[in-house]
C-alpha cells in the first residue's frame, strides 16, 4: 500500500461528496446523470483502495459488477432522457415536477 | 515516487470533476470528465488494480462519456456559437489543457518508473490471471446475473427509446 488507507478514503469522500453536490444542485437531466457517475467512480475507488489494503482480490471483482451495473442504468437513464425530452421538448427537471396518475 | 503521483493524480482528478459539475455547457463537461477518469485509472494502477484501469478507460471515458456525447449531439442540448468566430477562446481551453498536461506527465513518469526497477511497481497487484479465477470461479454465478442485467437494460432501453408505436399512431389518426 503506497498511501495509508485513511488518505484514499478521504479522496473518494471528497469525489463522491462533488457528484453528490452535482446531483443536488443542477437542473439538466444530464448534469445529473454526470453527478451519478461521479459518485460510482468514488464507491469504486474506495472498493480499489480496500482491495489494496487488505490485499484481497474481491474488492476489485465488486468494481467490475460496479462498472457493469452504471452501463445498464447509463443506457437506460440515457434512453429515458430522449424519452421525456420527445415528451416536453426539454431536459429542465423543472418541466416533470407534476405526478399524474 | 509513487507516493508523490498519487497525491498529483488525486488533486487532478479533484480539479477535472470540479471544473466538470460546473460547466454550463454539458460538451466541456463531459470533457472533463473523461480527463477525471483517466486520473482516477492511474490511481487504480497505483493501488495494484491495472486490469480494472485498462476497464475504467475502455468503458467510462471510451464507452459511457462517448454515449453522453451521442445524446448530447443528438438533442442538440449544447449551446451552438456563431460560425464566423474562430472557435473557443483561450481561457475557456487552458484549464483542460493544464490537466492534460499532467496526466500525460504523469503517465510518462509511472512508465519511467516501471522499466527503472521495483520501485515504481506497487508491491501488491492482481494479475489478470488471479483476476480471471477468482471473477469465473468464486463469482461465477454473479457474472451470470450480471449478464441478465444487462441483457434487461439493454430490451428496457430499446422499449423506452423506441419511436411512438404503432397502435397509437393508429389510435391518433382514428380519433
Amino acid at each position: 500500500m503506497i498511501v495509508p488507507l485513511e488518505h484514499v478514503l478521504f479522496l473518494s469522500a471528497i469525489l463522491f461528496m462533488l457528484g453528490l453536490g452535482c446531483v443536488l444542485a443542477r437542473r439538466n437531466l444530464i448534469m445529473i446523470l454526470i453527478g451519478v457517475e461521479i459518485m460510482l467512480n468514488a464507491v469504486g475507488l474506495t472498493l480499489v483502495g480496500a482491495s489494496a489494503f487488505w490485499q484481497q482480490i474481491d474488492g476489485q471483482i465488486m468494481v467490475i459488477f460496479l462498472m457493469a451495473m452504471t452501463s445498464a442504468e447509463v443506457s437506460i437513464s440515457l434512453a429515458m432522457v430522449v424519452y421525456l425530452n420527445r415528451r416536453k421538448g426539454t431536459v429542465d427537471v423543472r418541466a416533470f415536477d407534476e405526478m399524474r396518475g | 515516487m509513487t507516493t508523490v503521483l498519487f497525491y498529483i493524480l488525486g488533486l487532478i482528478t479533484v480539479l477535472a470533476t470540479l471544473m466538470a459539475i460546473t460547466r454550463r455547457n454539458p460538451v466541456h463537461s463531459v470533457i472533463y470528465l473523461v480527463n477525471s477518469f483517466f486520473a482516477l485509472a492511474l490511481l487504480f494502477y497505483l493501488l495494484g488494480a491495472p486490469l480494472v484501469a485498462a476497464w475504467e478507460v475502455i468503458i467510462y471515458a471510451g464507452a459511457i462519456m462517448v454515449l453522453f456525447l451521442f445524446i448530447i449531439m443528438m438533442l442538440e442540448l449544447a449551446p451552438t456559437q456563431e460560425t464566423d468566430q474562430m472557435g473557443p477562446n483561450w481561457w475557456q481551453w487552458l484549464p483542460v489543457l493544464l490537466l492534460s498536461l499532467g496526466l500525460v506527465s504523469c503517465t510518462l513518469m509511472l512508465i519511467g518508473l516501471d522499466s527503472a526497477g521495483p520501485q515504481g511497481i506497487p508491491n501488491w497487484y492482481a494479475t489478470p490471471r488471479d483476476f480471471g479465477y477468482a471473477l469465473f470461479g468464486k463469482y461465477g454465478l454473479a457474472v451470470e446475473v450480471v449478464s441478465f442485467q444487462l441483457l434487461f437494460a439493454a430490451v428496457g432501453a430499446f422499449y423506452v427509446g423506441k419511436p411512438e408505436s404503432r397502435q397509437k399512431k393508429i389510435k391518433k389518426e382514428g380519433s
